[in-house]
């Protein structure tokens, strides 16, 4: 329970979401996944969270929804981005930088 | 879009719930599919790795929860769960909820039926175009002690020419003609205006036009307007009534217009409007004839046209010639001011102290109903607490046991507002219809969307507040004392029980203001019962009122001889012991109010004496009204018809000008403009002419056939009969009466039939009806206070039954058990009755002006009330504290 804080950066999921959909339509597992190992372990997505951030997404018209037969023949629920999905990654990565470099360059300076 | 979006797909969630609860459930189990297949994948056993992927989601369960309470759809779905609940439980409990329902349901109704009337009288905007901007036109007379004074017609010539403040003027006069040639001869009704009065109310007429100045040229013929109902009743609604002629006092009118079906005037009974024809030229400076209205120009404060009327009536004297017979001081002298009142105040008069009165003593047992309400919602929270602590414990929000629980209540309140409505919609129906308040507007009060909006609003407040109660005690997880003490404790615990007996004290605080309101205006009552009010055996005095027009007989002494006809011709019905005329009924004060000189006491130098009352009288007054003859006689026949110079005056004048009634026969008086000194011959004992409730006006009593300055004499018109029977007020009797009428002259019709009993009852209308609606009020409130005390000392007594038990086994008597329980409610009560006492004596002093010869604080009120109201709780915890007794020991040790 002790080891490192692998929660997500609070406000940051959405994004993650969006930009891990811009590569491909995946499934919630798939996403999360994905998200777990392009992070390299630092980020572990809570399923409940995920979940209810996909219902969140859709219902605000960034996502679009389809179930769909699965590689392993399992009937899933992908997930895919629509353009103003994709408009929205645009404005949340580019918040994103800005915020970060501010971020580094505040670390710096006191460093 | 995405509003649109979020509406779409949240209204198909709604119409297809379990589908979409479907979904959910199908894309966690996937995600947890996927989890299992992984770990597999790791190389644990297919149990480790559903246990692995099942300690990663978590609890199923709580995600699906999770995820499906996104979106506005899911508190919708929430609140119409939480709804349907409630009514489930409502539903399960019907002895609870029926008491519920109907208690709020009383309070509800009781007091949207007095909202609505204060609507529709207070509040409601008269039936005008921008009726704020109507005036009525009213003045003081310092001078002359007049508090009210109207309308001359030159001060209605200055402000409709010189005022900056007035956009129209206009004067009026309530009349009454006798219509002949339609049918029956009628007396009809209305009201002659000058040209521009309905110009003033903005008023068109249906049909035709209406009155221009040509209309008062007295060279060309009389004009009249109908009202819609005198139209329809007697033209058919014809539209080619227009131009004609109809005989109104024996004279022929033009019928030139129909006024609106809508209009109306101060509650008046208007079937005619004739013009005034007033000629400028003739009128003089004290022309007081009228009552005055007048729309003030956009903007214009009342302030500011009272301001530029005192500048007008500086103007007048020199803009109209004095009056014959007077100097020109005599106008200053009355020390005129303006006393402009919005119109509506005139109409409404002083009934809204009364109203509010009346709605704080129905919020009072609104506020009762409430409280007994709360206090059986209490109980069942109480009787729930251990659901509620377990739901608590497994994790339900404070918020939503708390939101339940107002839904419960707010149903409750909605339910009660429902019947209540009801009730009320009755009450006000029964009010309308009866006219027992003697209410002005009375046909305005309605339950209207503003009284269903207040229903509505008081319905669901009330349902808020008393369900806040237990939603606070309860909804509150405090799992260790509500789980721990499973109702088995031998005794209640102290805290449980505080927040109801708070309630019943306050319950029973505020049953005992009411009581002391609802005996307040009964001792009212009584001392107005008490008051000598003048005459004597009011219900066997049929009086009824005629009109001889001087266009059918211009000679007095004839239309007074005629008049003296029919006296005898009535005199002569069987069972009529004695006839007489007067003027104005009793108790119906006209006014007809005039300053009168006396001979032996000069007023001051240019002051004006003070204004009495005058009647006209026959002889016969005095015994056909009941009154007594305090000193003297009364004027006879030979007298009238000779104009000898008497008169009579009232005890009280008699006794303020000359301390002794018997020093004021011989002595001699006159009205204060010209003509002989008159002898005072009689003294007659006070009549309360202003009504019941006022001081009794000194009158003077002058011969029917009355002198004129100037004139051989002017006769009585218009005279009122006083007709002593035991027949009155039957339907024989009025039929002979019209026959002898008839007998003497075809073309005259009676008018106002009434006995001077129903004369005296609405006089006292206005107590009777505050008394009966404060006494329904303070005895249903008395009854619900004690409800509410017999509800918690039955409950106490039920939760100590095993304490009882126990104190019986050890030999405790059973009297000593029962008035243990009565001691509680007598406790309880006594609190709440000083609380009561003490808040009565602030609030009943907002009813001062309602009660007659009765103090705020009357002792004896006071006593009586609290006498009721603790006879009342020993009852109420007398009954079930004899329930104690009846515990058999063993019982009640083994029960549980």
């Amino acid at each position: 329970m002790n080891g490192p804080n692998t929660d997500v950066i609070q406000g940051t999921l959405d994004m993650l979401i969006l930009k891990t959909l811009s590569l491909e339509p995946m499934h919630g597992f798939g996403i999360a996944r994905r998200i777990e190992q392009i992070s390299k372990g630092v980020f572990k997505v809570n399923p409940g969270s995920l979940l209810t951030a996909f219902q969140r997404l859709e219902r605000v018209g960034w996502l679009d929804s389809e179930w769909r037969q699965t590689g392993n023949s399992r009937r899933a629920k992908y997930y895919s981005l629509n353009r103003s999905g994709r408009k929205q990654l645009e404005v949340e990565t580019a918040n994103w930088n800005r915020r970060a470099s501010a971020i580094a360059r505040l670390l710096k300076a006191e460093g | 879009m995405s509003v649109w979006r979020q509406v779409t797909r949240g209204i198909r969630m709604l119409g297809n719930r379990r589908a979409a609860d479907q979904e959910i459930a199908e894309e966690v189990n996937h995600y947890l599919e996927e989890s299992t297949a992984m770990f597999a994948a790791r190389g644990l056993t297919p149990d480790e790795a559903r246990r692995a992927a099942r300690m990663e989601i978590g609890n199923e369960t709580a995600v699906r929860e999770q995820i499906r309470e996104y979106g506005w759809e899911n508190t919708i779905d929430t609140w119409f769960a939480d709804l349907r609940y409630a009514v489930r439980r409502l539903g399960g409990k019907p002895g609870f909820t029926t008491a519920s329902i109907f208690t709020l349901a009383l309070g509800i109704g009781a007091t949207t039926a007095i909202f609505s009337v204060i609507d529709g009288v207070l509040v409601k905007p008269l039936p005008y175009q921008r009726p704020e901007r109507l005036v009525a036109l009213s003045h003081i007379a310092p001078g002359i002690h007049i508090k009210d004074l109207n309308i001359a017609a030159s001060l209605y010539f200055i402000y409709s020419e010189e005022s900056r403040v007035f956009q129209d003027v206009g004067m009026w006069q309530s009349g009454a003609w006798t219509v002949t040639g339609l049918g029956n001869p009628e007396d009809v009704p209305g009201l002659t205006v000058t040209n521009r009065f309905l110009t003033v109310l903005e008023v068109q007429p249906a049909l035709g036009r209406s009155f221009l100045p040509s209309d008062d040229d007295t060279r060309g013929e009389r004009t009249v307007m109908l009202s819609d109902g005198y139209w329809k009743s007697r033209f058919g609604g014809e539209r080619s009534v227009l131009g004609r002629r109809i005989m109104v006092n024996g004279t022929a009118a033009t019928i030139i217009g129909v006024l609106p079906p809508s209009f109306q005037f101060l509650d008046r009974k208007i079937s005619l409007i004739l013009p005034l024809r007033l000629n400028r030229t003739e009128v003089r400076l004290i022309s007081f004839c009228c009552q005055g209205v007048a729309r003030l120009k956009p903007g214009v404060t009342l302030a500011q046209a009272n301001a530029d009327v005192a500048r007008m009536l500086l103007l007048a004297p020199s803009k109209f010639p004095m009056n014959l017979g007077l100097n020109g001081r005599t106008f200053t002298d009355l020390l005129i001011a303006p006393n402009l009142r919005p119109l509506k105040d005139v109409l409404v008069g002083d009934i809204g102290n009364t109203l509010w009165v009346l709605l704080g003593g129905v919020g009072l047992l609104m506020a009762i109903a409430c409280t007994n309400v709360a206090n059986l919602l209490l109980v069942r929270a109480d009787g729930r607490r251990q659901e509620l602590a377990i739901r608590a414990a497994i994790g339900a929000a404070w918020g939503r046991i708390a939101r339940e629980l107002l839904l419960e209540s707010s149903l409750l309140g909605v339910a009660g507002g429902a019947f209540g409505l009801a009730l009320a919609y009755a009450a006000v129906h029964a009010l309308v219809a009866s006219d027992l308040a003697q209410l002005p507007r009375i046909h305005d009060i309605s339950i209207d969307p503003a009284v269903l909006a207040f229903t509505l609003a008081i319905s669901l407040a009330a349902g808020f507040v008393f369900g806040l109660i237990p939603a606070f005690k309860y909804a509150r997880p405090r799992l260790s004392s509500a789980l721990g003490s499973d109702g088995r404790s031998v005794s209640q615990s102290k805290e449980r029980h505080h927040a109801r007996s708070v309630l019943v004290v306050v319950q029973v605080a505020l049953a005992l203001v009411l009581l002391v309101a609802s005996g307040l205006m009964m001792r009212t009552f009584q001392a107005l019962r008490r008051v000598d009010p003048g005459f004597a055996g009011a219900p066997e005095i049929e009086t009824m009122r005629i009109f001889i027009p001087a266009e059918q007989v211009p000679d007095p002494e004839r239309t007074t001889r005629m008049e003296e006809a029919i006296l005898h011709k009535i005199e002569a019905l069987a069972g009529v012991s004695a006839v007489a005329m007067t003027t104005g009924t009793p108790l119906e004060s006209c006014c007809d109010n005039n300053p009168v000189r006396v001979e032996d006491q000069a007023p001051r130098e240019g002051a004006t004496p003070p204004i009495r009352r005058f009647k006209y009288i026959s002889p016969g007054y005095v015994s056909a009204l009941g009154s007594r003859l305090i000193a003297g006689r009364e004027p006879n026949w030979t007298e009238i018809y000779n104009r000898t110079p008497v008169a009579m005056v009232s005890e009280n004048m008699a006794r303020e000008l000359w301390k002794d009634p018997s020093k004021a026969l011989g002595k001699r008086i006159r009205p204060m403009s010209i003509g002989d000194w008159r002898e005072v011959i009689g003294v007659v004992a006070d009549l309360r002419d202003d009504g019941i409730d006022q001081k009794a006006p000194s009158i003077v009593y002058w011969p029917l056939l009355r002198e004129n300055p100037g004139a051989a004499g002017a006769a009585t018109r218009s005279p009122v009969y006083l007709i002593r029977t035991p027949r009155a007020g039957s339907i024989g009797l009025r039929q002979e009466i019209q026959k002898a009428v008839a007998s003497v002259n075809p073309n005259l019709p009676v008018a106002d039939v009434k006995t001077l009993e129903a004369v005296y009852k609405r006089s006292l209308a206005r107590t009777s009806f505050t008394l009966v609606l404060l006494a329904i009020a303070g005895s249903m409130a008395l009854l619900l206070g004690v409800v509410g005390l017999y509800g918690v000392i039955s409950y106490s007594v039920a939760r100590r039954t095993r304490e009882v038990g126990i104190r019986l086994a050890l030999g405790a008597r059973r009297q000593n058990v029962t008035r243990m329980f009565v001691r509680q409610g007598l406790a309880l009560s006594g609190i709440g009755a000083i609380c009561g006492l003490a808040a009565a004596l602030g609030l009943t002093r907002l009813m001062r002006s309602l009660l007659f010869e009765v103090s705020t604080a009357d002792p004896l009120t006071y006593a009586g009330a609290s006498a009721a109201l603790v006879l009342a709780a020993a009852i109420g915890s007398y009954i079930p504290a004899r329930r104690a007794t009846r515990v058999d020991p063993m019982e009640a040790l083994r029960a549980e």
